[in-house]
C-alpha cells in the first residue's frame, strides 16, 4: 500500500420520514488508523457506514474517499473492504462461487489476501451453499471477502460478533495489522473491551452527530474514567441529563 | 461488461431453482396436447393464445417479484463492490427475462418444429405470437422488478402483482365490456381503440387475432379494430404501443433502483 486512504465527511445529513438520522456530520478519518464510532443504538453509525458505500445518499453535504466523491464515482468502491453487521451473501451459491464472482469484478485488483481464509480453515465449507452454512461460518466469510481484495479503507460493523473467542482473536490481530499496511479502519462494536483493544481514535456519536472525537487518553481525561465501558456511559448519562 | 458477468450469475442461480424448467415444461405439454387433440398449426396458434395471454403475464408477474426478493441479499454484496447501479438492475433483468423468454419460445417452439405445424398461414401467426410471448414477458417482468422496489414486504409485493394481473387481465376487459353496454348509444371506437392501446393483454389479443378471420367474432367493434389493427399502419402502431409498455415499467424500475437507498 502506498499513500494510506483519507476519509472526508462534510456536513452529512440524512432524514428518513421525519426521522433526522444524520444532522450535519463533520468527521475527519485519521489515515492508517484504527477509528472506532461508538454510541447508542439508532444513533447513525450504521446510516453513515451506508452514505461511505454509497448504499445510501446523504440529503445534503459530501463524503470524499481520496478526494473524490462517494456517489458520482462507483469504482471508488474497490478502495473499499466492507463487512456488514449482517452478512447478506445469496443463499444459493456456494462460498467458492461468491469468491469467483467477486474476483471477477474486482478485476486486476483480484488474487489477494488469503491470511483470513487460511486461518479460520474455511477451505472444505467453501463447497458448501451459505444457506447450510451456520451464522459464524457466513461471518468468517464475510471477513475473508472485506480483507480479500487488500482495501484502503476496511469498514467493519461489529466486527466479531457471532465470531467465537478463537476465530474473534484471529480477526483482531488482522484488524492490528491493517494500519501498518497503511490501511485506514472504521470500526463499530458495542464490545467495549474490544475497542480498547483495537481502536486508537474514537468518536462518540448520539443522535446524528459525533459529539466526541479523540484519542482513548482524550477519552480517559476528559471523563476522569479508566474504563471505556464506564467513560461511554459517562458520556451517554450527561447527553440524557442535557 | 460487469452486467454480462453479473447475468451469467444470476442465470446459474435461476437455472438451479428448476422454476423456469417447471415453465417450459408445461407450455410444451400444452403445446403438444393441442396437437395431440387433432389441431391444425394454426388452431394451435389461436388455442394457444389464451395461454399467453392469461398465463404468461402471471408468471412473469409473480416470478418477477419472488425472484427480486429473492435477490435482495445477492443485491446488497454487489453494492458495497465496484459495480455500477445501471449495470447491476441490467444484470439482474436480463437475469429473470432471459430464462422466461427461452423457456416460452422453446416451449411453444419445439412442438411446432416437431408437428411441422407452421404451414399454411400459421407461420405469420406463430411468427406474431412468439413476438407477443417475448414482449408481454418484457412488460410484466418489469412490472414485477417495480412493484418489488415499492414494496418492501414481500407477502404484499406478491398480492400487489397478483392484484395487477387481475386487473389487466380480467377487471380491465369487464370494466370495458360495462362501458360499451352502458353506452351503446355514444360512438365508441375511438375511446374503445385507446383503451384496448392501455393494456397490453388487449393489445395483445387484438394483434393476434387480426391474424386470422376471426375478427368478425369481436362484432361490432370488431370492424374498427379490423379496420385500423388490420392494416399495416395499425399493425405498427400496436406494435409500437407495446414496445411503450415494455420500455417504461423498465425505466421507472430503473429510476427507483438508481435512487433507491439500501
Amino acid at each position: 500500500m502506498t499513500t494510506p486512504t483519507t476519509v472526508t465527511i462534510r456536513g452529512v445529513t440524512k432524514r428518513f420520514g421525519t426521522l433526522q438520522v444524520l444532522a450535519g456530520v463533520d468527521l475527519t478519518l485519521e489515515p492508517a488508523t484504527v477509528t472506532a464510532i461508538v454510541g447508542p443504538n439508532a444513533a447513525g453509525k450504521s446510516t453513515l457506514i451506508k452514505c461511505l458505500l454509497g448504499l445510501v445518499r446523504p440529503d445534503t453535504g459530501t463524503l470524499a474517499i481520496n478526494g473524490h466523491a462517494v456517489g458520482a464515482d462507483w469504482s471508488l468502491r474497490s478502495e473499499i473492504g466492507y463487512m456488514p453487521q449482517a452478512t447478506s451473501f445469496p443463499g444459493n451459491l456456494t462460498g467458492s462461487e461468491i469468491l469467483a464472482l467477486l474476483d471477477n469484478l474486482r478485476g486486476s485488483r483480484a488474487g489477494g489476501d488469503d491470511d483470513l481464509l487460511d486461518a479460520f480453515h474455511l477451505g472444505p465449507e467453501l463447497g458448501k451453499p451459505i444457506r447450510t452454512l451456520s451464522g459464524g461460518t457466513r461471518q468468517k466469510l464475510s471477513a475473508v471477502v472485506a480483507f480479500r481484495y487488500r482495501p484502503g479503507l476496511l469498514i467493519l460493523d461489529e466486527p466479531t460478533a457471532g465470531l467465537d473467542p478463537l476465530a474473534s482473536g484471529i480477526l483482531k490481530d488482522k484488524i492490528l495489522r491493517a494500519p501498518e499496511e497503511g490501511t485506514t479502519v472504521l470500526l463499530t462494536s458495542h464490545i467495549m473491551a474490544e475497542i480498547e483493544e483495537l481502536a486508537r481514535t474514537i468518536v462518540y456519536f448520539v443522535d446524528g452527530l459525533p459529539r466526541f472525537e479523540g484519542t482513548l487518553e482524550d477519552l480517559w481525561r476528559k471523563t476522569g474514567e479508566q474504563r471505556l465501558e464506564r467513560a461511554v456511559a459517562r458520556l451517554m448519562r450527561a447527553r440524557v441529563m442535557g | 461488461m460487469t452486467a454480462l458477468k453479473i447475468l451469467r450469475y444470476q442465470l446459474r442461480d435461476v437455472f438451479r431453482s428448476r422454476w423456469v424448467i417447471g415453465y417450459t415444461l408445461l407450455l410444451l405439454a400444452a403445446t403438444e396436447l393441442l396437437f395431440r387433440f387433432g389441431g391444425s398449426g394454426e388452431r394451435v396458434v389461436l388455442s394457444l393464445l389464451n395461454v399467453v395471454l392469461i398465463l404468461l403475464p402471471l408468471v412473469s408477474l409473480v416470478f418477477g417479484t419472488m425472484y427480486f426478493y429473492h435477490s435482495r441479499h445477492f443485491i446488497e454484496l454487489l453494492l458495497t463492490q465496484p459495480v455500477s447501479r445501471s449495470a447491476l438492475f441490467a444484470g439482474l433483468f436480463g437475469g429473470v427475462t432471459l430464462p422466461l423468454a427461452g423457456g416460452f419460445l422453446a416451449g411453444t417452439g419445439i412442438p411446432f418444429l416437431l408437428h411441422g405445424g407452421a404451414t399454411g398461414s400459421a407461420p405469420a401467426a406463430l411468427g406474431m405470437l412468439l413476438m407477443l410471448g417475448v414482449l408481454l414477458t418484457l412488460v410484466f417482468t418489469a412490472l414485477a422488478f417495480f412493484v418489488a422496489l415499492h414494496v418492501a414486504d414481500r407477502a404484499t409485493g406478491l398480492g400487489v402483482a397478483i392484484l395487477l394481473w387481475i386487473g389487466f387481465t380480467v377487471v380491465y376487459d369487464g370494466a370495458l365490456l360495462l362501458a360499451m353496454t352502458l353506452f351503446t348509444a355514444w360512438p365508441l371506437e375511438g375511446p374503445v381503440l385507446v383503451a384496448t392501446l392501455l393494456n397490453p393483454v388487449d393489445l395483445g389479443r387484438v394483434l393476434l387475432l387480426m391474424q386470422f378471420d376471426v375478427a368478425a367474432l369481436m362484432g361490432y367493434t370488431g370492424a374498427v379494430f379490423a379496420r385500423f389493427f388490420g392494416s399495416l399502419t395499425g399493425a405498427m402502431v400496436a406494435i409500437g404501443a407495446l414496445t411503450v409498455w415494455a420500455l417504461l415499467p423498465f425505466l421507472l424500475a430503473r429510476r427507483k433502483f438508481l435512487r433507491t437507498d439500501f
